[in-house]
């Protein structure tokens, strides 16, 4: 167990260096002088040269890659050359929108997919199973986005049940907020649901067809608590790996929905650093991006391991 | 690791044990018997019949786009915006700027069978090598590893965001970072692959018969794994469309004047109110295609592998 433990967090932590070199060549191979990019409008002499300095434009390429990393390890990501707010306080107001956001979803995600994967399997071969696999993969084939502007057409401007766009934070008014979000977690956890129902679906009909079931049911035990106990212990094996698995596509996801919605989150600033050419704010959020999904998947696999028992040998023996 | 009896149609169980790197050993020999065995598997499965007819039909539809669009994509008739879909001389309406709805779909269509072809080449290119080489030679497999981790750190839209800022929004470049989005899972099931043909009797009677790795690689493990390569290719597609609709929409991808599924939705979104299906159409589209490759993709992993179906 520690043994496999220590081998995940060398290899998370080698491939969160690659990760960093990787955004640091990135910035390099910027079309032009980077210094000229990171300065945005102000291109006088001075903050080009102040800009060299901080950033150590001129140095070698491995000193600079060390400030780079120090840079970053003391929460300093530099300033946005739009509105000169330091990155990571832009972070710190957008991350909260798109964690609500995305804890929302896989709520969504979870409630719809396991619900339809257990039905898929405890009914096999009848026309529950039917539905909900073509429900499954209508999910996988409807495009989010899509899915956010007819629910904006006819849930919210036609029937008025929702707001269209907007963002009103928890703190401020709970339901307010709880009610803006409706809509943008249905549409990004409808298809995660999908993901999660094939999941589901096939580790409970691997569990029903295991020699432990077999024996329970020989017992006596009734099917509620059967399907009820098992489901439920398999569900969480799948959410976690589901967590770990599509946190890319939920962070891509985000990006999506939280456009179509209007929400102030980390995909918003995202793509405004895109389309104004904001380098630096561009860099933190690639490279918060990738290391949040490094350091979730470690923890993931920690949790995976703490569940599972079975992990943990197999990862023990090679 | 899984072993030999637990596959089928390849076990020449005895190799002639000639010596020499002539001796090429025969290949599996059931590959046309198999290979009908599949495409009637594939016949019977009516879901899988359907996705690949109206693939056949959207391949032809984009390919001939030309020919069938009954006006230029970019035509703008400032005399007919909002028609609704059934006006004479307009099948599936206009849109804002009078342009013909369903010519912009059929050549939209083309740009995303262009762009899911394009990533699943990119995937290809290099997930097959790098699958081969970490399921066959246990040496590279860590640093293969490594690389796969740390491409998955960097969420496909993350990526475009990345290569947009560097290279500017193209077709290419939306192709580019949905192909490299997929590399990592080209390279799993490769290398799963390869791992398990290397265990079978008649890839470890090629090594004792003396055949160099390429030849192993390339005689052996290549042409049975193409199955699942084939598969993973056929669910690529699907989400390369849907990646390339979200770039556009999001003005990371194609460019607003060529038309594009994910363009034309996000043009939509203002009128949608006034027209909406000028915003319903396009997704249909999308959807239909998707949905049809992804019918087709499971009915042809059924049919290549039953047993690791999803039942």
């Amino acid at each position: 167990m520690r043994a496999y433990l220590l081998r995940r967090l060398w290899q998370s932590a080698l491939t969160l260096v690659l990760a960093t070199i990787v955004v640091f060549l990135g910035v390099r191979a910027l079309p032009g002088d980077p210094a000229l990019a990171f300065a945005g409008e102000e291109r006088d002499p001075a903050s080009l040269a102040a800009i060299r300095a901080q950033y150590g434009f001129d140095d070698p390429l491995l000193l600079q890659y060390g400030t780079f990393v120090a840079n970053s390890l003391q929460g300093d990501l530099g300033r946005s050359t739009r509105t000169d707010i330091p990155v990571t306080e832009m972070l710190a107001a957008a991350l909260p929108v798109t964690l609500e956001l995305a804890v929302l979803s896989l709520a969504v995600a979870i409630v719809i997919g396991v619900g339809a994967g257990v039905l898929a399997a405890v009914r096999q071969g009848r026309p529950a199973e039917w539905a909900a696999n073509a429900v499954a993969l209508l999910g996988l084939s409807v495009p989010n986005f899509w899915l956010g502007l007819i629910l904006i057409l006819y849930l919210a401007v036609g029937a008025g049940l929702f707001p269209a766009s907007g963002y009103v934070p928890f703190t401020e008014d709970p339901l307010a907020n709880l009610h803006h979000l409706v809509l943008p977690a249905l549409v990004l956890g409808t298809g995660l649901a999908a993901v999660v129902m094939r999941q589901t679906r096939s580790s409970m009909l691997e569990a029903l067809g295991a020699d432990y079931i077999r024996t329970a049911r020989a017992k006596g035990l009734g099917p509620g608590a059967l399907i009820g106990r098992h489901a439920l212990r398999n569900s969480l094996v799948v959410v976690v790996t589901i967590v770990g698995l599509q946190l890319g596509g939920l962070i891509s996801g985000a990006v999506v929905t939280e456009r179509i919605f209007g929400l102030p989150g980390f995909g918003k600033m995202t793509l405004d650093a895109v389309f104004q050419r904001d380098y630096p704010v561009i860099q933190g959020v690639v490279l918060v991006t990738a290391s949040a999904y490094i350091i979730v998947n470690f923890l993931v696999d920690l949790a995976y391991s703490l569940i599972d028992p079975r992990i943990r040998v197999a990862g023990a023996a090679t | 690791m899984t072993t030999s009896e637990t596959t089928p149609p390849q076990t020449p169980t005895v190799v002639p044990a000639r010596a020499g790197l002539g001796a090429a050993d025969p290949p599996p020999p059931a590959a046309p018997v198999r290979r009908r065995r599949v495409l009637r598997r594939l016949r019977r499965n009516p879901l899988g019949v359907v996705g690949f007819t109206i693939l056949a039909v959207a391949v032809v539809a984009a390919v001939l786009a030309p020919v069938l669009a009954p006006y230029p994509p970019a035509r703008v008739d400032f005399d007919a915006p909002f028609q609704v879909p059934g006006t004479v001389g307009y099948l599936l309406g206009t849109d804002d700027l009078g342009r013909d709805i369903l010519s912009r779909i059929l050549y939209g269509l083309r740009a995303s069978l262009q762009v899911g072809v394009l990533a699943v080449l990119v995937a290809l290119a290099v997930g097959v090598p790098l699958g081969l080489a970490a399921g066959y030679f246990r040496a590279l497999d860590a640093v293969i590893s490594r690389f796969t981790d740390l491409m998955l750190a960097f969420p496909f839209l993350i990526l475009a965001v990345g290569l947009a800022a560097i290279r500017g929004a193209s077709l290419g470049n939306a192709a580019l970072a949905i192909g490299i989005s997929q590399i990592p899972g080209m390279i799993r099931v490769v290398r799963s692959e390869t791992l398990r043909l290397k265990g079978l009797d008649f890839v470890a009677a090629s090594i004792v018969d003396g055949a160099g790795d390429l030849w192993v690689l390339g005689r052996h493990v290549l042409p049975n794994a193409l199955s699942a390569i084939i598969v993973q290719a056929t669910v690529t597609i699907p989400v390369a469309i849907l990646g390339e609709a979200v770039l556009s929409f999001l003005g990371l991808g194609i460019q607003p004047p060529s038309p594009s599924l994910g363009t034309m939705l996000s043009e939509a979104q203002q009128y949608a109110a006034q027209a909406p299906w000028t915003a319903i159409v396009p997704g249909l589209a999308i959807v239909v295609v998707t949905l049809a490759f992804n019918l087709f993709g499971d009915a042809l992993r059924d049919a290549l592998d039953p047993r690791a179906s999803r039942r």
